[in-house]
């Protein structure tokens, strides 16, 4: 039973992770939290990542000369480029919270969609004679 | 004891998570967020992947925290808080979750060495970087000449997102009032 649990503990756990981050973006309607949330199910994605291609006894795929166990090195240089991307991400997402707090004075998503209502009904009006 | 701090630092994380998820103040939740990057970096570290450690808590920890920081300055600390709590993205997640957790009992057991993904292409990147290539670390023999294009790609995405950022932030306010792009009733 221990075993069981052990074998499948690092994906169940990754698995909460990733819905925790998944709910944050789902159900907070605040722009900056809904992109913490994104962090979170990201960093749960390179844990699972990793953790398949740990092996139990190996070290760091890093040549010794040593008849060694490597973990396998490629799931590192996969997560390594993803890692990078996702700050990329990160930092477009945060510069478009920016811009729309200048533009709405609001980063809750319900607010804003207040706020484009009003805009729409408004610039209808406009355009009536 | 390698089982036992994987154990200790993914319970961890997981109370992290659920930290954040709880919080109502932005700022808590990006440092709890930075926290979360440092332990996550941390538990890499005990799964061997030293190189992905090593960036998580430069770029995890490190620059997001401070982009997220940047960006609670311009905006405001506090999340409104709603009262009504709806099922349907609660129920989503949870059988999404149950799906995933479905998914998991085909999968290998942990830190088996006789693992589908450690049979394939894994054992030639390990001779190839000691005969061919003739430097130590594999995962850097990978990255930059195995699969040096997908390296090359994401400098690319990376080259993207940094003139979103500019085009998205470079124009200032005066700029947009006199296009009339700024709505200036909702100056506060």
């Amino acid at each position: 039973m221990l075993e069981l649990f052990l074998a499948k503990y690092n994906y169940w756990i990754v698995i909460l992770l990733m819905m925790t981050g998944l709910y944050i973006v789902v159900a907070r309607g605040n722009l900056v939290k809904k992109i913490i949330g994104l962090n979170v199910f990201q960093t749960s994605v390179f844990i699972l990542y990793i953790s398949m291609g740990k092996v139990a006894g190996g070290t760091a795929p890093i040549l010794t000369g040593r008849d060694e166990i490597f973990s396998n090195p490629i799931p590192h240089v996969l997560i390594l480029t993803a890692i990078v991307v996702g700050i990329a991400t990160t930092a477009l997402g945060l510069a478009f919270v920016v811009r729309i707090r200048e533009a709405y004075d609001s980063i809750e998503d319900d607010e804003i969609d207040d706020a484009e209502k009003q805009d729409m009904a408004r610039d209808l009006e406009g355009r009536l004679p | 004891m390698e089982l036992l701090i994987n154990v200790v630092l993914l319970g961890l994380l997981g109370i992290t998570a659920i930290a954040i998820l709880t919080t109502r103040h932005l700022f808590v939740a990006t440092m709890l967020a930075g926290g979360y990057s440092l332990t996550s970096a941390a538990l890499l570290v005990n799964l061997d992947a030293v190189d992905v450690a090593f960036t998580e808590a430069a770029v995890g920890a490190g620059i997001s925290t401070v982009l997220m920081l940047g960006t609670l300055t311009l905006t405001r600390r506090r999340e409104k808080v709603k009262k009504d709590f709806r099922w349907s993205p609660f129920l989503v997640v949870l059988a999404t979750g149950a799906l995933l957790v479905y998914g998991t009992v085909d999968m290998p057991a942990f830190g088996d060495p006789n693992a589908p993904a450690l049979q394939h292409i894994v054992p030639e990147y390990i001779a190839g970087t000691r005969d061919d290539i003739q430097i130590p670390n594999i995962v850097t023999a990978v990255l930059a000449s195995y699969r040096g294009y997908d390296t090359l790609g994401e400098t690319a995405v990376i080259f993207t997102a940094g003139v979103g950022v500019l085009l998205l932030l470079g124009r200032r306010r005066e700029e947009d009032e006199e296009a009339g792009t700024r709505r200036p009733e909702r100056d506060a």
